[in-house]
């Protein structure tokens, strides 16, 4: 009796309480969906008292969105690819073989990771004009990857660090060079980590704003995060364009987030118990 | 499917000293290792590591970007000791630092404490907290600035309760903005930290709550006693976390605010990026972030020395 009695308190409170969290984005989503007289007539707390999918097609085409969304796509695939591709080479290398200075080397691109970005701003975005690449994706494919390494490479030497040296023991004896296993024995074993990384590091880049404004200037350059700002300023008062706008900006990543969810969290938490 | 995933969570940091030894003795390094390590540290340092540098060297010059920088000593500094929206952004900063780490930490632990035990409908409820953390704070601010429209969400319920005199334009006026910034940059993070303490609850061995029980210890005893101590690895990388994320906090507030109005909801990272790109005083903005980097390094090296003293 008492406990069905808590059991139901928790499922209360916690129902209410996961109600509000939604809330705000449910909100959003019916926002997105009603006209801009209806807003103008009964004011953006109100109940929708109208329903559209125009806003959608507004945002999309008006607003750039389709633009702004190949650009993110254009930046976040390749700098994950690079990024996982040239960390989990430093991690082999770093976890598998007596390199001398590895933990100097390893401590020393996590640190890196940990600098707050502001002192890179300015050098950042001078060494981007003076390589020619300021106001290009590929400036930004770079800083991502860069800034990126650290974190990268710290969770791969420690995931690799503990695999079995057996079966590396065996690739050796075989004739296999570093390479050889690298490719063909520990990153298909690495495979659980990498994607945990990759969903996590899909959304960070994805989600960025403060390099993309950084190196960036042109509007047709700008990936979606930066892009729903500008859209805030194109259609002051159409809460509805804006809305639908932050609603497609939140699709891929919610996407990512609902197709590696495992992944995902498993890889928010490295961090917890690293 | 879980042991792959004890594994991830287990990811460990580097060993001390011993890392198992692989090369045979004389056998000289493959340039192949090495480049598998010098090609990402290059990367590394051309990104990360050289700006670094040259970051602190800027913030001794005067420089408007367009000619060479002058060196001027720590005149920067000095002006910045006297510049009354720079000790504005350092407090609202700190403030920043103690609201939001403090109730994140608080809200995320007594959340995941709430949900730490496997039952019915206990991965929705996870979910709800967390969905927000796939948002990019961008998003997160846009779908805010609905609540907090004038006749938005926040007046409605206001109303709603019959409390109607206190509504105000909760972003444009410098007494609330701070905090109108602070909400939706919380709702974000206490579904990521209670992620982070699931983890280490997870991680806590049950025998010694078992132990604990059998010596009649009640839950309040066994939370103080057993829990608390035991997530104290967990407690380093939250705190290393909310310090880094409160003083890299820019999106949010950037995105809400910028900064205003006067100032009013100014942290140093949004003071730091405006005296750059848009005042173009690039020597100055850059004492400012040298002082950024300044407090994250102050407040994670004071943690980690209380936590060895505590050790020894």
């Amino acid at each position: 009796m008492i406990r069905a009695l808590r059991t139901g308190t928790f499922h209360l409170g916690m129902g209410l309480l996961s109600l509000l969290w939604l809330a705000p984005i449910l909100w959003v989503v019916i926002m997105s969906t009603r006209t801009f007289d209806d807003i103008a007539a009964n004011g953006v707390g109100s109940l929708p008292h109208s329903f559209t999918l125009d806003t959608y097609s507004q945002a999309w085409t008006d607003g750039g969105e389709l633009r702004a969304l190949i650009n993110s796509m254009l930046v976040t695939v390749p700098s994950v690819a690079l990024s996982l591709v040239l960390a989990a080479l430093a991690a082999f290398a770093l976890s598998r073989y007596r390199i001398p200075g590895r933990r100097t080397i390893l401590l020393l691109m996590l640190a890196g990771n940990l600098l707050p970005p502001q002192i890179l701003l300015i050098p950042v975005s001078k060494f981007s004009e003076l390589t020619g690449t300021f106001d290009t994706l590929y400036a930004l494919i770079a800083v991502q990857v860069g800034f990126g390494l650290g974190f990268y490479t710290f969770v791969l030497h420690g995931f690799m660090r503990d695999l079995p040296n057996e079966i590396q023991e065996a690739a050796t004896i075989d004739g296999a060079g570093p390479g050889q296993i690298f490719a063909r024995v520990i990153l298909p074993l690495t495979r659980p980590a990498l994607a945990a990384l990759g969903a996590l590091s899909f959304t960070w880049i994805f989600n960025d704003l403060l390099w993309a404004i950084t190196v960036l200037r042109t509007d047709d350059n700008m990936p979606v995060t930066p892009a729903l700002l500008a859209l805030q300023g194109q259609f002051v008062s159409s809460w509805n364009v804006i809305a639908a706008g932050t609603v497609i900006a939140a699709v891929p990543t919610l996407l990512v987030f609902l197709r590696f969810q495992r992944h995902f969290v498993s890889g928010l938490a490295i961090g917890a118990v690293k | 499917m879980t042991s792959v995933d004890e594994r991830v969570l287990a990811a460990q940091p580097p060993a001390p000293a011993n890392t198992r030894p692989r090369r045979r003795r004389g056998k000289p390094l493959s340039p192949l290792l090495v480049a598998f390590v010098l090609v990402p540290f290059a990367v590394e340092s051309i990104w990360v590591f050289w700006p670094a540098l040259q970051g602190f060297w800027f913030s001794l010059t005067r420089w408007d970007g367009l000619e060479p920088p002058t060196y001027i000593g720590f005149d920067n500094y000095a002006e910045l000791a006297g510049d009354a929206t720079f000790r504005g952004a350092l407090i609202n900063t700190v403030l920043w630092l103690v609201l939001f780490g403090g109730l994140s930490v608080i809200g995320g632990f007594g959340m995941a404490l709430i949900l730490q035990r496997e039952r019915r409908g206990v991965g929705f409820y996870r979910a709800a907290l967390f969905t927000p953390v796939v948002f990019s704070l961008v998003v997160t601010a846009l779908v805010w600035r609905v609540f907090y429209q004038p006749d938005g969400v926040a007046d409605e319920l206001l109303r709603a309760v019959g409390l109607e005199h206190l509504i105000r334009p909760w972003l444009a006026d410098p007494e609330t903005a701070l905090y109108a910034v602070i909400l939706p940059a919380l709702w974000r993070q206490i579904g990521y930290v209670m992620v982070l303490y699931l983890a280490g609850l997870k991680a806590i061995d049950p025998a010694l709550h078992e132990a604990a029980k059998m010596d009649g210890a009640n839950n309040w005893q066994r939370l103080r006693n057993v829990t608390i101590p035991q997530l104290k690895g967990v407690n380093a990388v939250v705190l290393s976390v909310i310090v880094i994320d409160s003083l890299r906090s820019f999106d949010i507030v950037w995105s809400l605010t910028k900064g205003g109005p006067y100032h009013s909801s100014e942290l140093l990272s949004t003071y730091m990026y405006s005296t750059a790109f848009q005042s173009l005083r690039l020597g100055y903005a850059s004492a400012i972030a040298v002082v950024i980097f300044v407090l994250a390094l102050a407040v994670i090296l004071g943690y980690l020395v209380r936590a060895f003293r505590e050790d020894a």
